[in-house]
C-alpha cells in the first residue's frame, strides 16, 4: 500500500488531536452524515466529541443498541452508502450482534464502533468488559481492536473499505478508553486496497462468452436474480438482458424491487412462499441464469431434486458462493454491471413466447386458488394481502416498505407494487424479528423525500416497539402499519399443518397499541373492518408526521403458496 | 468424491490477532474436528502460513477453502492429499535416565529409529524424534514397555511438491494497484 501512496497522494498535513477527535475527523472523510447509537462509560470521549461536531454528524439516540444496528441497516439498504452504529462496551457491544448477524448474512454495508475498557484493563474482567472481537468474528466480515491513537485513522479507512467494497459486510471496530483520550498526530488517507483481500474476482477467461452461447441455445431459459444486482447496481443491465434475450426472470426476497413489478418479464418470486409459476418451472427451464444470488435453501427446497435437469450459469461475486450449494455449469466471478454488460452484445434476440405462456397458465391457476382470496377476499375478516394492495392503490407503488419477519413479510413480498429499486427492505438470510420499526426509521432518514412504510406483525413489533421513542424524540415521519392476528402468525401456520394444530406459545395476548402510540405522541389509529380500512390507509399517507395504523387480520390466516421442508420447489402447495 | 479423507490445509495469512479465531470457526460451525493445526512465519517476511489437517470429504474442503479464502486477511488456501506434499511430525519423549545404561535395548531402538537424544541429565533423558506419523507411533510402542513419563507430538507441518507462488501472487497485487 505504501507503494501506491508514494506517488499518487498528495501531502496531507498531520493535526495534533486526540482519538475520540480523530474519530470524528474519520468519519467526515467517508462521508457519513447519521450515526445510530447508545452511549455509556467505554465509549464517552467518543459521544463528547460527537457534541461538539453535532452540527456536522447528526447522532440519533436509539432505545437499545439492537435498534441501532438495524436503523444502520435501514440506512444503508435504502442510500447503498455504509450504515453507522455506535455503542459503548459490554452490553452495548454484546445488543449489537443480532443487528451485526443480520448485516452479514444479507450483505450490508455497516460499520459498528464499539468502546471498550482502557487497555491496561483488557482480560482483567474489568466492569463492563467483554471480549467484542472475538464475540464478533463469526459475524463479521472483518474486526479489529484499537489500543492506540495512532491507529485510528488507517483501520476506520480500511473498516469503510472493507464493508463496502465487493460483496459487503458488516465490520465492527472495538477502541479502548485510552486510545480514545490519547493524542497523536492525525491524517487520513482513504483505504484504496488490501493486498490479502480481493474485492472483486477476475472471471475465467471465456466465461461470459459460454454463458452466451448457453443462453443462446437455450429453449426455457430462466432468470433468478437476487440481492447481488442491487448491491451492484445492474439494475438497468439486468432489464436489458431479459428484454434482448425474452427471459423470464424471477427474484428472491432480497433481489425485490429491482425490476419493477410491473414489468411483463417479473415472474415474481421464488422460494418457499414464492410464487407458485416460478418455483414451478425452476424444475422445467432448460437453462437457469442466478445472478447476485445464493441458493438459499429457502429459495431451493430440496436441493437434491433441484434444477436438475437445467444447465446452471452464476453470476456471483463471492466465489465462496460458487458450487456451495449448487452446482454450476459456468460460473461468471464480478460484479453483476460489469459481467451483465459484457453479456448483453454476445446474446441473440429472443422472444419464447411458448414459455412465457407456461408462466401465465400458472399464474392463471395461482390467482384462482390463492391471490383472488388474499386480495379480493369475501369473507368476513381482512387478510393481510387486501392491506397491501390498499398500500400499493395509494401510494401508487413509490412506497419503500419495510417488513419484519413472519407471515405478514411474506404477504409484503409477495403483493407489494415496487417502481424502483432499493424499496424493499426485509430482514431475509437472518429471518429478524424486531428489524422493521428500527430499520424503517433509519430508511427514512436516509430517503426523507421518499415514503417509507414498515409492515409488522403483532409479534416483532413488540420485540424493537421501544423505537417508537427514537421516533417521537427525532420526529421521523415513518408510517408504522401492524398486522394484528393476535398470534406470531407464521409458527401458528406450521403448527396448523406439520404438528396437529397444537399451539404451542404462539397466542399472543397483546396490548392497546394505539394507546401505546398515543403515549409516544405519535397519531394512531386502529381499524377492524374492510369499509374502514381505505380511509385508514389515506388517513395515513397523507399524514404528515409519524403514524401508527393497527389493522386487525384474520386470526388463522395462511401464507400460500408453500413449500413445505424437504420438498421439492415442484412440489410447491397451493392449499 | 464424497469420501472422507485426510487433508492438509495451507493457509498463508497476514500476521494478525484474532485470525485464529476466524480460521477455526469455519471448521466449528460445520462440525468439524481439526486434527492438527501449527502456526508459523513463511518464506515470506510478515506472512504467516498455517498447516491444518482434518478428515472431510473433497466436497467440503473445497467449501471450506472459498471460506477460508474470503477471510480479509487470508493472501491463499490450498488444500493437499497426502501423496502431493511432503509432510512430517515431530515428538519428544521423557525417559528415565537410568534406563538409558541399564536397558541396552533403547540405545537398539534409539539407533535404529534415528531418533536423537537431545538432554540428558541425572533423572531422565529428552529423545525427539520426527517423521511420519505410523514411525511415531512404532516408537512409542517399542518405548512404552519401558515407561514413559512424558510424551508429545506436534501438529503436522508439509510442504507442497507443486509451487505454491505466494510471492507472484503478491507481486501481482502490488502491480494491479
Amino acid at each position: 500500500m505504501n507503494t501506491k501512496s508514494k506517488n499518487t497522494a498528495p501531502q496531507i498535513q498531520s493535526q495534533r488531536m486526540t482519538g475520540s477527535e480523530a474519530v470524528m475527523h474519520c468519519l467526515l472523510a467517508e462521508g457519513v452524515d447519521i450515526l445510530y447509537g447508545y452511549p455509556g462509560g467505554a465509549i464517552m470521549p467518543i459521544y463528547d466529541e460527537l457534541y461538539k461536531y453535532q452540527d456536522q454528524i447528526q447522532h440519533v439516540l436509539t432505545r437499545h443498541e439492537q435498534g441501532a444496528t438495524h436503523a444502520a441497516q435501514g440506512y444503508a439498504r435504502i442510500s447503498g452508502k455504509v450504515g453507522v452504529a455506535l455503542a459503548t462496551s459490554g452490553p452495548g457491544a454484546t445488543n449489537l450482534i443480532t443487528g451485526i448477524a443480520d448485516a452479514q448474512i444479507d450483505s450490508t454495508p455497516m460499520v459498528c464502533i464499539t468502546g471498550q475498557v482502557a487497555s491496561h484493563l483488557l482480560g482483567s474482567d474489568a466492569f463492563q468488559e467483554t471480549d467484542i472481537v472475538g464475540i464478533s468474528t463469526p459475524v463479521t466480515k472483518w474486526n479489529h481492536q484499537i489500543t492506540k491513537a495512532s491507529e485510528i485513522p488507517s483501520v476506520l479507512a480500511k473498516a469503510f473499505y472493507i464493508a463496502k467494497s465487493g460483496r459487503p459486510g458488516p465490520v465492527l471496530i472495538d477502541i479502548t478508553k485510552d486510545a480514545q483520550f490519547e493524542e497523536f498526530d492525525f491524517k487520513y488517507e482513504k483505504c484504496k486496497g488490501i493486498r490479502s483481500y480481493i474485492p472483486v474476482p477476475k472471471s475465467e477467461a471465456g466465461s461470459v462468452e459460454k454463458a452466451a452461447a448457453l443462453i443462446n441455445a437455450a429453449k426455457k431459459p430462466m432468470i433468478i436474480w437476487g440481492q447481488g444486482v442491487v448491491l451492484g447496481e445492474a439494475e438497468f443491465e439486468l432489464q436489458a438482458v431479459m428484454e434482448k434475450a425474452g427471459i423470464p426472470a424471477a427474484w428472491t426476497i432480497l433481489g425485490a424491487s429491482a425490476i419493477p413489478t410491473s414489468h411483463p418479464l417479473n415472474i415474481g418470486m421464488v422460494g418457499m412462499h414464492g410464487n407458485y409459476a416460478p418455483n414451478k418451472l425452476t424444475n422445467e427451464c432448460d437453462v437457469l441464469i442466478a445472478i447476485g444470488m445464493r441458493f438459499d435453501d429457502r429459495v431451493t427446497g430440496d436441493l437434491s431434486r433441484y434444477a436438475k435437469q437445467a444447465k446452471i450459469i452464476h453470476f456471483e461475486i463471492d466465489p465462496a458462493e460458487v458450487d456451495k450449494n449448487v452446482k454450476t455449469t459456468v460460473a461468471v466471478l464480478g460484479d453483476a454491471k460489469t459481467k451483465l454488460t459484457e453479456l448483453l452484445p454476445l446474446l441473440n434476440k429472443n422472444e419464447h413466447p411458448k414459455w412465457h405462456q407456461q408462466f401465465k397458465d400458472l399464474y392463471e391457476i395461482e390467482y384462482e386458488k390463492v391471490i383472488k382470496k388474499d386480495l379480493h377476499p369475501t369473507k368476513q375478516g381482512l387478510t393481510m394481502g387486501e392491506v397491501l394492495k390498499e398500500i400499493n392503490k395509494q401510494s401508487n407503488g413509490n412506497a419503500a416498505i419495510v417488513s419484519d419477519v413472519g407471515q405478514h413479510q411474506m404477504i409484503a413480498c409477495r403483493y407489494a407494487q415496487f417502481n424502483q429499486t432499493k424499496s424493499n427492505i426485509t430482514s431475509g438470510g437472518l429471518g429478524t424479528m424486531g428489524f422493521a420499526l428500527p430499520a424503517a426509521i433509519g430508511a427514512k432518514m436516509a430517503a426523507p423525500d421518499r415514503d417509507v412504510v414498515a409492515i409488522i406483525g403483532d409479534g416483532g413489533y413488540q420485540m424493537t416497539i421501544q423505537e417508537l421513542g427514537t421516533i417521537f424524540q427525532t420526529k421521523v415521519p415513518v408510517k408504522i402499519v401492524v398486522l394484528n392476528n393476535d398470534f406470531l402468525g407464521m409458527v401458528r401456520q406450521w403448527q396448523e399443518l406439520f404438528f396437529d394444530r397444537r399451539y404451542a406459545s404462539t397466542e399472543i395476548k397483546n396490548p392497546d397499541f394505539v394507546a401505546i402510540a398515543k403515549g409516544y405522541a405519535i397519531e394512531a389509529k386502529k381499524v377492524s373492518q374492510r369499509a374502514d380500512l381505505a380511509d385508514a390507509v389515506a388517513e395515513m399517507m397523507a399524514h404528515k408526521e409519524a403514524y401508527f395504523l393497527e389493522v386487525s387480520v384474520e386470526k388463522e390466516g395462511n401464507v400460500f403458496p408453500m413449500i413445505p421442508t424437504g420438498a421439492s420447489v415442484s412440489e410447491v402447495r397451493l392449499e | 468424491m464424497d469420501q472422507n479423507q485426510t487433508y492438509t490445509v495451507s493457509i498463508y495469512t497476514e500476521n494478525n490477532i484474532g485470525l485464529l479465531n476466524r480460521i477455526s470457526a469455519i471448521f466449528q460451525r460445520r462440525h468439524i474436528n481439526i486434527e492438527s493445526i501449527n502456526s508459523s512465519v513463511s518464506e515470506i517476511t510478515g506472512v504467516s502460513r498455517w498447516t491444518i489437517v482434518v478428515k472431510v470429504s473433497e466436497i467440503q474442503i473445497r467449501k471450506i477453502i472459498g471460506q477460508i479464502e474470503k477471510q480479509v486477511e487470508v493472501i491463499k488456501a490450498y488444500y493437499h492429499t497426502d501423496d502431493e506434499i511432503i509432510y512430517q511430525e515431530s515428538c519428544l519423549f521423557k525417559i528415565k535416565a537410568s534406563l538409558l545404561l541399564e536397558e541396552v535395548q533403547i540405545q537398539d531402538i534409539i539407533r535404529d529409529t534415528n531418533a536423537r537424544i537431545v538432554t540428558v541429565n541425572r533423572e531422565f533423558f529428552v529423545l525427539e524424534k520426527s517423521g511420519k506419523r505410523v514411525d511415531i507411533e512404532e516408537l512409542y510402542q517399542q518405548l512404552s514397555g519401558f515407561g514413559i513419563m512424558q510424551f508429545i507430538r506436534s501438529g503436522r507441518i508439509g510442504i507442497s511438491k507443486k509451487p505454491m507462488e505466494i510471492s507472484k501472487l503478491l507481486a501481482s497485487f502490488h502491480e494491479a494497484k
